[in-house]
């Protein structure tokens, strides 16, 4: 188990992205950056000016710089295709699966503002679908680190991986939950705080979010496990049937569509393997209205405290009191 | 390789493709027909490759961007001693790593997977790029329909190669004037290409994509800029009764017109 700090001070997880990228970039000269017109919101600006020869930006043209991507890995460079999740997936969704995934390139995705980080922009720059559309394709891990250490940790292992990974990352600040010196592990949970009366699983934005609503619980002497689940593809089996086993109930809560994402990944494991009452949390399989990541997150019943009567509410369904 | 020695070999790969289809009862012949001349200049007199390292970093990158000529390529490569001859027999059976879609993981030789149009292109500008940003000395080459290029995806890295200075990337279409329903004129004529690729900042040849004596210098021509090769073809060239037919873009022969078509073909040989 890890132990959980508990620092007041907010990330932008951007910033652990480049900083690690910038070290690898220095220390591997395949190492390249690939973007639309995206130097900016992908903060690429520090190494653009570090190694300028080896920022390829294509401009407004996702399906190009996806398959643009892939040829780079064919000719034996390392690229980090960065765009926001929206337009990364969505846009060029088929050149993610033939050219990335089913060619298997080696080639890392990196979704930017993802989730309802554009929440004001509206709809068409949310990004709730991505892990739907990702976690189908067969080669593709898909990622979602929950915090600056975790992200730092992630895109050292994606460097390190011999195959495609989407990392998906959002630029809403974040509290730091895990341990400077964490080393990320795929398709592992992180168990951020132990409990038997039902588990809260999340990943990125939405894990510091469990945490507060187990302490709302502990409050009241309901006891809740944290699980941070950032690896979205391959799901950790072992760690959900073992929530099951100790917990007997499973909460998900995710800056995603309800259909489709973290929730529906642990579901498909709890049907096939130890059947549990769960509740999944996320947008519920609307557009949603306009307002920021975090309105939103509390508009869809993610507050602490709505997160905290959810579960209650799941555990009272597990005793047979609901 | 002489081009009599090229159209030598060319005229027996179509004779293996035609057969092929036949056994198989699938495949793209009419859109085979068009580009194995220009495969087989690739293949035997071109490309810097070596079938039996087929990963050499050095090697000179093919991408056929039209995957579902998939057959033909599948021939080339097996000619050239990539994969056995006696292999292409299993096309399209249960297990086959010859599917109808190249696959660059099962298959030597094959560089990216292809199958939806408009994906070889950007992958080859990557490709380029790559060498330009490494310092190596290969070439890529990229192999689209005409019909294909109606994706806007084509447009997008036809866009980024000349931004990037890619003058060691060469882009054939296959301007055969059909696509798999109807011809090009009738649907989203892009045709004149020409002008087009000009235009997007490219160094353009037309050439007749069935002479050797054409098709070589076209693919070794080398300038400062991107290179479009817009070479005219004949859909089901080589075999009268499919030649400039839209309905041949997957048609099999029945056994009557595949005697013919053999005949035809042995008889040029």
């Amino acid at each position: 188990m890890n132990a959980v700090t508990t620092s007041p001070k907010l990330h932008d997880c951007r910033d652990a992205f480049v900083s690690v990228l910038e070290r690898l970039g220095a220390e591997n000269p395949r190492i390249v950056a690939v973007c639309n017109d995206s130097v900016g919101s992908s903060k690429l600006g520090g190494f653009k000016n570090l190694f300028p020869e080896r920022l390829i930006n294509v401009g407004i043209a996702e399906q190009n710089m996806v398959g643009v991507g892939a040829g780079l890995a064919n000719g034996g460079l390392l690229p980090f295709v960065c765009g926001a999740s929206c337009f990364l997936t969505g846009r060029s969704l088929e050149q993610v699966k033939a050219d990335i995934a089913y060619s298997n390139a080696n080639v890392k995705l990196i979704g930017i503002s993802s989730g309802m980080a554009y929440g004001e922009l509206g709809p068409t720059h949310h990004s709730i679908e991505d892990f739907a559309w990702t976690r189908v394709l067969p080669n593709l891990p898909v990622v979602a680190p929950c915090d600056s250490v975790e992200t730092a940790a992630a895109v050292e292992w994606a460097a390190s991986y011999p195959g495609p990974v989407f990392l998906r990352l959002s630029r809403v600040g974040v509290p730091d939950l895990l341990p400077q010196g964490h080393r990320f592990q795929p398709g592992k949970a992180d168990m951020l705080r132990d409990g038997d009366a039902v588990t809260l699983i999340a990943n990125g934005t939405l894990t510091h979010r469990m945490i507060k609503a187990a302490a709302i619980l502990a409050h009241e002497g309901i006891e809740a496990r944290v699980l941070n689940m950032a690896t979205v593809r391959p799901i950790d089996v072992e760690a959900v049937v073992a929530a099951v086993r100790d917990t007997g109930a499973i909460l998900t809560a995710e800056e995603h569509s309800v259909y489709g994402g973290l929730g529906s990944a642990i579901a498909e494991v709890v049907v096939a393997e130890a059947p549990a009452p769960m509740k999944l949390l996320g947008v519920p399989g609307v557009f949603a209205p306009t307002g920021s990541a975090e309105f939103l997150l509390d508009e869809y019943g993610m507050a602490p405290t709505a997160v905290a009567e959810a579960a209650k509410a799941l555990i009272a369904r597990k005793s047979g009191r609901a | 390789m002489q081009p009599n020695d090229l159209d030598r070999i060319a005229r027996q790969i179509r004779l293996r493709d035609l057969q092929a289809v036949y056994e198989a009862g699938a495949g793209h012949i009419g859109g085979e027909m068009s580009a194995i001349d220009i495969l087989t200049a690739l293949y035997f007199g071109v490309l810097r490759i070596q079938p039996d390292q087929p990963r050499n970093p050095d090697r000179d990158r093919f991408v056929l961007s039209k995957g579902h000529v998939a057959l033909a390529l599948y021939v080339t490569l097996a000619k050239r001693g990539y994969i056995p001859e006696d292999e292409i027999k299993t096309f399209l059976k249960p297990h086959s790593r010859l599917n109808g879609h190249p696959n660059c993981n099962k298959v030597p030789g094959v560089e990216t997977n292809t199958g939806p149009l408009g994906h070889g292109l950007p992958v080859a500008v990557g490709m380029a790029k790559a060498a330009k940003i490494l310092g190596a000395g290969y070439h890529t080459y990229v192999l689209t329909g005409d019909g294909e290029m109606q994706e806007g995806s084509n447009w997008e890295a036809i866009s980024s190669a000349a931004q990037f200075g890619l003058n060691n990337l060469t882009l054939i279409i296959d301007h055969n004037r059909f696509q798999q329903g109807a011809a090009l004129k009738e649907t989203n004529d892009l045709a004149p290409f020409a002008t087009k690729l000009a235009a997007f900042g490219w160094d353009v040849t037309e050439i007749d994509g069935h002479a050797m004596t054409e098709i070589v210098p076209a693919l070794e021509k080398r300038g400062d800029r991107p290179h479009c090769i817009v070479a005219h073809t004949n859909k089901g060239h080589g075999i009268s009764f499919m030649q400039d037919r839209s309905d041949w873009h997957h048609r099999v022969p029945n056994a009557e017109q595949y005697k013919i078509a053999l005949a035809e073909l042995s008889e040029a040989m």
